[in-house]
């Protein structure tokens, strides 16, 4: 039934495996929309880091996406169930870990677990089972017996995951899931994040821009409640754009003239970055072919960062 | 349905894990207890006189339908500390999300929760009827009395239970949901005292509904308005919860 596949391995639209599906999701409160016409598509050993600034419409989607707030149109569908037309039997799928972790801090962490698992209706026969997996995991095997309140913040969080991935959902919402903790344990839940998302489909929301380039395998943003940006890291990170270095370069305008080259920014004399339109080799045997003493041909890794604010102040820019 | 279940019985461990479970079982049966001695104390004075009278009233009368009388009021007070945490708490602790993204319906939600807090009291009441039963030991009672009245007093937590969890669903306050419980609670049983309302005011009062029975009459009309005041809570908490999931 588990799938082993490696994060970025998922390719094409033959959809074989589309754990959480949704289409254009709307949801206005009193004629402020708050979020519109969003798609969104995981499948099994996707890791979507989900972006935007502060009142971009995350938290809704979020909302929306585990049933906490009914969509005002549009569709969601868990594991190929509707979640409106089905409910329970979409839920079953679904693991959900709020920015604040859903605790009774008067039960003990074992009693919430299996509290948890009566919850999701996991079968009697596999409760203990599946409580055992999840402490293990969330490697809460010290703490079964204490009291959830005495816990620290990151055993809370840990206790939190655990419920989420405790019966064994398709799909596993995180919202925030290492604000508040120390640097070990960020790395042990980021570990943990990549470890899961090779056999469920994981939606991660964060504002840590590092955490989706360590975790994420797609990101997808949004801004004013609309998809600005989504692709894959891996194609994120190649780039397009390259950096050329050369002791008699030409001007600009002889680049452009140049097959496949898009833009040209001039650094410096010696030193200019190209935009391209076509593959890389194309472009570097033309160069190589010039006698420009050219030095260097690197591509420049885009990072999240600039991609996030120039999204963000982009479409504010255009909405005022 | 075992989801709901495993809310009730999530509400009884988080109710028998915290001190106000206890505490509040202890401080009810002393009190009751302390107005149980009283009126026998009042019997046994008056006990010569009674024998001179032709149909004197019984014990039945004189002591156990006093201190149930007085254990309602007591469950007045009580019943909205219990219930004030009920669906706030889940509120303010962030994991009314967590039912919410659950398998489980609204309606098993609030009936979970209903249940969780009903059967305490329920047992409560257990409790607090041993008292007049223990006299069963010295001299007879009038069972069907007794009975009529302790089915009075849990129809009474049936409706107090379900109309603190509603209030209770509108709030991320418990402290609010309690006062608010505690002001419905006492209008309710005051609205007629002395007998001076109208007929309105007549049918809603709660402690009209309720003295019939403790005195052994046990009505059709009686028995429907707890019954129907506490659907219309249920139906209306439901309603609630839902309304909040579509609009905020």
């Amino acid at each position: 039934m588990i799938e082993q596949q490696p994060p970025g391995e998922t390719q094409g639209n033959n959809i074989p495996d589309c754990l959480l599906e949704a289409r254009q999701l709307w949801r206005d409160y009193d004629g402020h929309v708050a979020v519109r016409d969003l798609d969104l598509e995981l499948r099994r050993g996707d890791v979507l880091g989900f972006l935007g600034p502060n009142g971009a419409g995350k938290s809704t989607t979020m909302q929306m996406l585990s049933g906490n707030l009914a969509p005002s149109t549009g569709s969601i569908r868990i594991n190929g169930i509707d979640l409106l037309d089905e409910p329970a039997a979409a839920k079953r799928q679904l693991g959900y870990l709020p920015e604040q972790p859903p605790l009774y801090p008067e039960l003990t962490v074992s009693e919430y677990l299996d509290f948890c698992a009566r919850l999701h209706g996991v079968a009697r026969s596999e409760r203990g089972r599946a409580i055992e997996a999840a402490i293990e995991r969330c490697d809460l095997g010290d703490m079964r017996n204490r009291l959830i309140g005495q816990l620290s913040k990151g055993y809370q969080q840990r206790t939190g995951i655990a419920q989420a991935i405790l019966h064994d959902p398709a799909v596993i919402i995180l919202d925030e899931p290492t604000v508040g903790l120390d640097p070990i344990q960020i790395r042990d839940i980021r570990a943990l994040i990549r470890e899961l998302g090779r056999d469920h489909a994981l939606l991660l929301s964060t504002h840590i821009l590092a955490e989706v380039q360590e975790t994420c395998s797609r990101v997808l943003m949004i801004h004013h409640g609309r998809v600005v940006h989504e692709s894959r890291l891996d194609a994120l990170d190649a780039g397009v754009q390259y950096r050329i270095s050369g002791s008699t370069l030409p001007d600009d305008g002889t680049f452009r003239s140049l097959a496949g080259v898009a833009a040209v920014e001039r650094v410096s004399p010696e030193r200019v970055i190209l935009t391209l339109d076509s593959e890389p080799p194309r472009v570097l045997a033309q160069l190589a072919a010039k006698e420009w003493g050219i030095s260097e041909f690197t591509p420049q890794h885009r990072n999240l960062e600039q991609l996030f604010v120039e999204l963000t102040a982009r479409d504010t820019e255009g909405a005022a | 349905m075992n989801a709901g279940l495993a809310i009730t019985r999530r509400e009884l461990l988080s109710l028998f894990v915290s001190p106000l479970a206890w505490t509040i079982l202890a401080v009810v049966q002393f009190i009751v207890a302390w107005t149980f001695l009283v009126q026998i104390d009042v019997f046994i004075g008056l006990e010569s006189r009674l024998a001179r009278l032709e149909a004197p009233p019984g014990v039945t009368d004189l002591v156990v339908t006093p201190t149930l009388s007085n254990a309602a009021l007591v469950f007045l007070l009580v019943t909205p500390l219990l219930t004030m945490r009920l669906l706030a708490g889940e509120r303010r602790g962030n994991t009314m999300q967590l039912l919410r993204a659950a398998p489980i319906s609204t309606l098993q939600v609030v009936l979970g929760k209903f249940f969780g807090v009903y059967i305490f009291l329920l047992a409560l009441l257990a409790m607090l009827v041993l008292m007049p039963l223990a006299l069963l030991a010295g001299t007879d009672l009038d069972l069907g009395k007794l009975a009529s009245g302790v089915m009075g007093l849990a129809l009474l937590l049936a409706m107090l239970t379900s109309a603190g969890l509603y209030l209770s669903s509108l709030t991320r306050q418990p402290a609010v949901a309690a006062a608010m419980s505690c002001g419905l609670f006492l209008l309710l049983w005051l609205l007629n005292s002395g007998g001076h309302g109208d007929a309105v005011t007549g049918f809603i009062s709660l402690a009209g509904h309720l003295q019939g029975m403790l005195r052994g009459l046990f009505t059709t009309a009686d028995v429907g308005y707890f019954i129907i005041a506490t659907l219309l809570f249920l139906a209306l908490t439901v309603q609630r919860l839902d309304a909040e999931r579509l609009q905020r």
